[in-house]
């Protein structure tokens, strides 16, 4: 290392002066690690292209090593009746029908197959007493449908991804995050980033950009998400042009814990319920039977001894209220918690200790008894579990072409959570890993095509010099004469207005107060300052992802107040029930042209065909 | 003890002068496995070379067991093929539970541990400069494990003899109460040997190279299913290796002393019938 | 409920740095890592932390606390008295970023070096096969979150700089183990196993087993199991024999070594 430092930014002057920039090219550069990034880097790579990853962490700690229960494909393991027609209806139903049918109808079909190669690349799922992969029940999945490995599938899966990425010899730029997707004229040019370690600038020239930087569950105050999850891609989506869907539904986890407060939020997986878990409040009634909507009647257990029978005999059962989709869960708790027969942290209980013996618990669950022993000192084989609900998934992102994921910006690919219409109003338990891998590996090859097919474009210095300028604003001293912000501080003011304004349970009212204060937040924002140097500085990072945060949490808050119905994900107090209206179209989010607000349209969903429309007639 | 410039202070590591910040006592236990292995091995060393006070019929001490030397008269259950062995008949055949237990993974763990100081304990930088681990001579030789537990598994199978044998009526020098000195007889030796030779084959099926041989090396256990119900049982002992490695050493060191008490006429036999 | 909590971080860059006072307040339930949140929000906005779940699922925020390595979210503050001065440095085998943040590139290198799972055709179905009996000792290795604890603790390389070049550790060998393992797998990694990653140099002081968060038995059912499989493959006399008269495990049939 040299001895000269920049002064206020502490990192070498050398390069500093000669402009400060490292530059790479690449055909296709993918924005993220986690399952939906390393497959479409796998892909991308494997169709011929010149790929490198760029992620905020190191390699293999993306969210998708939180992801516990399972991977959804009708393999048709356990139950030779399913298939990929009973996934679609599954999904489709789940998301109340506002899924994009195309992209349900993809997922559905290569699930199966993306699951059978991580096998392939040396994954160990559990067996069933066949030596097939085993699946296990979930929420709204009318068959045991989730491939497994105990309870942290998400692990397996990153894992093994990222094994195969390293022996493919893909470039990975770790610790790396990226604030700008550059543009000549209309298309992709390549994005703009910074080493966490050093500060440094980056640049790496490239046809086409696939984001897959997850979610936005950092905005709320309690979730069960990383520090990562601050809508990066939703953001630089935005920022390049692109549009967003879906953006009001925001799942909301049935059990995340609540006790001990540092904890509060963290995920206890749905694989909980799957394997027998019920839930109970503080009076001890099973109180789910009270809460099954008309929509799920005729294929719900309506009492106990039925819905304990199920987990035995599917076919002549039905199901437990308890694995009713996510949507339906969470709000029933959040109604029982307000009615005042919460548990003393304010949550309900969830009991598997009382159903299932300690050597299957432990078997079957593993990292949830590790967590509770460890982080609560619970042990979960003998007795119940607190929870609560518990922000997790945004069903909305970048809206995309459901074949080839490209988005409205020619050379920009959404995967995963930071692409939007797969999912609809609301996530149905184990679609998530699956549609990494089935969009993930899509987007990838479709961006090496698209590169190869393209003269390569140049970036515009201006572009840089902008990005560079925005990247460094904290550190102004201009900033940090006047009432200089922590962005700690506005940090946990978003989330706690989130969380307050925009929660599990909305109302017009609070949405448009909702507005306001994120409207004083981005004023706050524009005054924040950090100290120290660019030197792996996690105030400033912080400072500079706040910026996507707000956007992404106006794009909710809108969406959110011009919806006036309930669905899914999306609760309104004011508008309790589903409007087939508005059961038939999209709002549809853009950058209004002061580049610092968005705007709002509708857009009537596409058209189902009609043989998948009928396998809905019965 | 003076800090080097290649371990945790190198260069380029976050500079903190201390070779350990642990305040535990980890030092603790290093510490006792030095003391209590080091006086085995003065005890044992003297025992071995004596050469006598090792036989209290019916009771042959494991040191000397098979005693294939110049042993005295009954000692000897197996020949004397080594009757020109000029030395102590233990040394003949002392080697190979020396060196099962040498050369055993548990062992290794607490030798390397106390006596090597490589390293004393967890994260407490150990004083040496260089560290090849086992890939060169003499340590190298840690690899013939499996062979000294082919050995001790006769060995094991020997003892068990003995204590078989320990059951025999005892001479008539011997004789308590009555001075009956036929059938069965049980004395506080015989329950000593017993026990040992109990803790002795625990300790060698609890064995690492036993675990492997007995199905561990296996791909597919859904193939051999008794080999796996036999590896799922060693795996089971092998949990407690160390315990039975502590346990079985104090066992056949109080063997031997009671039959050295025994020979030297210092006690009487404790007998139950 | 809440107390002030005494804290000595480690502050500062490989050109230098030392342990810095602080107190923080903390309160019940909490662990290492909230406390030191609360320091960067509230006191030193530019520590430097790397962390990313804060569940003990995804093994970043390594350090050593007390001069144990171990998780900062799995630590909890009760674990300690309340008057007790707790230290926080960073991992003290590889170089130091910045603060608590460990430049653990070693790690990354070592996983491009290694092997890779290389199965055979699948199953005329399309399927493969294997059961549970035959995935479960590659499971326990596979429950590794990559929090390098097992690295920085191996005094291999931790006392031994020189010996990073040729050593894989621990993280890695139980990789190995898994491949071994492995039901379908088709490549015998023996040899690379012995020979490139270094296998020989562990003795099996186990502290890698000690540290290991996720309880994964690093050393008995994966280092010692390759070390009697490297043992096969070289020195067992009965084993040797035994393929001379043409007497043979042949579970391993259909393997090549690479």
């Amino acid at each position: 290392m040299t001895q000269t430092r920049h002064p206020m930014t502490g990192n070498e002057m050398s390069y500093y002066a000669e402009g400060g920039t490292e530059r790479h090219r690449y055909d296709v550069v993918v924005v993220g690690a986690g399952g939906a990034g390393l497959r479409a880097a796998i892909a991308a790579h494997e169709a011929g292209a010149e790929t490198a990853i760029v992620c905020k962490s190191l390699l293999g700690k993306a969210h998708t090593v939180m992801a516990e229960g399972g991977i959804a494909a009708a393999m048709g393991n356990r139950w030779p009746e399913d298939n990929w027609q009973v996934h679609f209806r599954d999904t489709m139903r789940g998301g109340k029908m506002l899924n994009h049918w195309r992209m349900a109808q993809l997922h559905a079909q290569e699930a199966p197959e993306r699951v059978l190669e991580l096998e392939d690349w040396g994954a160990l799922f559990d067996r069933t007493e066949d030596g097939l992969i085993s699946q296990r029940d979930f929420g709204g999945h009318r068959y045991a449908r989730l491939a497994h490995v105990g309870d942290r599938t998400g692990l397996e899966m990153i894992r093994t991804l990222q094994q195969r990425a390293v022996q493919l010899g893909i470039d990975v730029f770790m610790e790396c995050t990226v604030t700008e997707v550059l543009k000549q004229d209309d298309r992709v040019a390549g994005a703009f980033g910074y080493w966490r370690e050093t500060g440094r600038f980056v640049i790496i020239e490239a046809p086409a950009v696939v984001l897959a930087t997850g979610g936005i569950g950092k905005s709320f105050k309690v979730t069960s998400n990383s520090w990562e999850y601050t809508g990066d891609g939703h953001a630089l989506a935005l920022r390049a042009g692109a549009s967003l869907i879906n953006m009001e539904f925001v799942q909301f986890h049935p059990t995340g814990m609540v006790w001990p407060p540092s904890v509060k939020g963290l995920l206890v997986t749905e694989s909980v319920r799957g394997d027998g878990g019920i839930l109970r409040n503080s009076e001890g009634k099973r109180f789910m039977f009270d809460y099954i909507p008309d929509y799920f009647r005729s294929e719900t257990a309506d009492s106990e001894e039925e819905a304990d029978r199920w987990y035995e005999d599917k076919k002549n059962n039905r199901r437990p209220p308890e694995l009713l989709p996510r949507d339906e869960v969470a709000r029933a708790i959040n109604s029982e918690i307000k009615a005042g027969r919460g548990s003393p942290h304010g949550g309900i209980y969830l009991d598997i200790a009382s159903r299932r013996d300690a050597d299957y618990i432990r078997k079957r669950l593993p990292s949830m008894y590790h967590q509770f022993k460890e982080l609560a000192d619970v042990d979960i084989t003998a007795e119940p579990m607190e929870i609560g609900p518990t922000c997790h998934y945004v069903m909305g992102g970048v809206e995309v072409d459901p074949d080839t994921q490209q988005s409205a910006v020619p050379g920009l690919y959404a995967a995963g959570e930071v692409s939007g219409g797969m999912h609809g109003s609301n996530r149905l338990g184990g679609n998530s890993l699956s549609d990494l891998l089935v969009f993930g590996k899509r987007s990838g090859e479709a961006a090496a095509a698209y590169a190869a097919s393209v003269p390569r474009p140049s970036v515009v210095e201006a572009d840089v010099r902008a990005a560079q300028a925005g990247a460094l604003a904290p550190f102004e001293p201009a900033a940090a004469a006047g009432a200089a912000e922590n962005p700690y501080t506005i940090q946990q003011d978003l989330q706690q207005a989130m969380n307050d304004l925009v929660g599990i349970i909305r109302t017009g009212v609070e949405l448009e107060q909702s507005l306001v204060a994120l409207e004083r937040l981005k004023e706050r924002a524009g005054s924040m300052a950090v100290e120290g140097h660019r030197q792996y500085n996690p105030g400033w990072h912080l400072a500079l992802d706040l910026h996507n945060m707000l956007l992404v949490s106006e794009c909710i808050a809108r969406a959110a107040l011009a919806r006036q119905e309930s669905r899914g994900g999306h609760t309104r107090d004011d508008f309790p029930g589903p409007d087939p209206e508005w059961g038939a179209k999209n709002l549809v989010l853009t950058l209004d042209t002061s580049g610092d607000g968005v705007e709002i349209a509708e857009k009537p969903l596409p058209v189902m065909p009609d043989d998948l429309r009928e396998l809905f007639e019965d | 003890m003076a800090t080097t410039d290649h371990g945790v202070t190198s260069p380029g590591r976050a500079h903190i002068e201390e070779r350990t910040l642990r305040r535990d006592r980890w030092w603790l236990q290093p510490l006792t496995t030095f003391v209590v292995f080091s006086a085995f091995v003065v005890y044992a060393t003297v025992r071995a070379f004596l050469g006598r006070d090792y036989y209290a019929s019916p009771y042959l001490s494991p040191f000397y067991s098979p005693c294939l030397g110049d042993c005295v008269a009954g000692a000897s259950d197996f020949g004397q093929p080594f009757a020109w062995w000029p030395l102590s008949a233990a040394l003949i055949i002392l080697v190979f539970p020396l060196g099962f237990r040498m050369t055993c993974y548990y062992y290794r763990k607490a030798y390397y541990r106390a006596f090597w100081m490589s390293p004393p304990a967890c994260g407490v930088a150990e004083p040496h400069r260089s560290y090849s681990g086992e890939t060169r001579f003499p340590l190298l030789l840690q690899n013939v494990h499996r062979w000294f537990w082919y050995a001790a598994v006769l060995v094991g199978a020997v003892l068990t003899f003995d204590v078989v044998l320990a059951f025999r009526p005892m001479p008539a020098q011997y004789a308590v109460g009555d001075g009956e000195t036929s059938g069965v007889h049980m004395g506080l030796g015989t329950l000593l040997m017993l026990v040992n030779v109990v803790l002795i084959w625990l300790y060698t099926l609890s064995c690492h190279s036993c675990r492997h041989i007995v199905g561990g090396r296996l791909r597919h256990f859904s193939q051999h299913p008794v080999r796996y119900r036999l590896w799922t049982w060693v795996s089971r002992l092998n949990e407690s290796h160390g315990r039975w490695a502590w346990y079985s050493l104090f066992s056949v060191a109080i063997v031997d002393l009671y039959i050295f008490l025994l020979a030297t006429g210092t006690i009487q036999d404790v007998r139950f019938f | 409920m809440g107390y002030d909590l005494k804290m000595r971080v480690w502050r500062g860059d490989a050109e230098g740095g030392g342990l810095t006072d602080y107190t923080v307040e903390v309160s019940e339930g909490e662990v290492v890592l909230d406390a030191l949140h609360r320091l960067q929000a509230t006191q030193t906005g530019d520590l430097a932390i790397r962390w990313n779940c804060k569940a003990g699922k995804c093994g970043s925020c390594s350090a050593e606390v007390n001069g144990r390595p171990r998780l900062m979210c799995m630590t909890r503050l009760s674990d300690f008295e309340e008057s007790e001065t707790i230290t926080v440095t960073p991992l003290r085998t590889f170089p130091v970023i910045r603060d608590l943040v460990t430049d653990v590139s070693f790690n990354y290198e070592k996983a491009r070096e290694l092997p890779y799972a290389e199965l055979g055709p699948r199953d005329a179905d399309g399927k493969r096969r294997m059961m549970q009996v035959d995935v479960e000792r590659g499971q326990e290795f596979r429950k590794c979150i990559e929090c390098y604890l097992c690295q920085d603790v191996c005094h291999v390389v931790r006392d031994h700089e020189d010996n990073k070049q040729h050593f894989a550790g621990p993280r890695f060998f139980i990789r190995y183990a898994e491949l071994d393992m492995h039901p379908l797998d088709t490549h015998d990694r023996r040899r690379l196993a012995q020979e490139a990653a270094g296998l020989g140099m562990c003795n099996i002081t186990k502290c890698c087993t000690e540290v290991c968060p996720e309880g994964i038995h690093i050393t008995d059912n994966g280092i010692i199991p390759m070390k009697e499989r490297v043992v096969d493959r070289r020195y067992d006399p009965l084993v040797w024999l035994g393929n001379k008269i043409g007497l043979r495990n042949k579970d391993n049939d259909g393997r090549t070594e690479v």
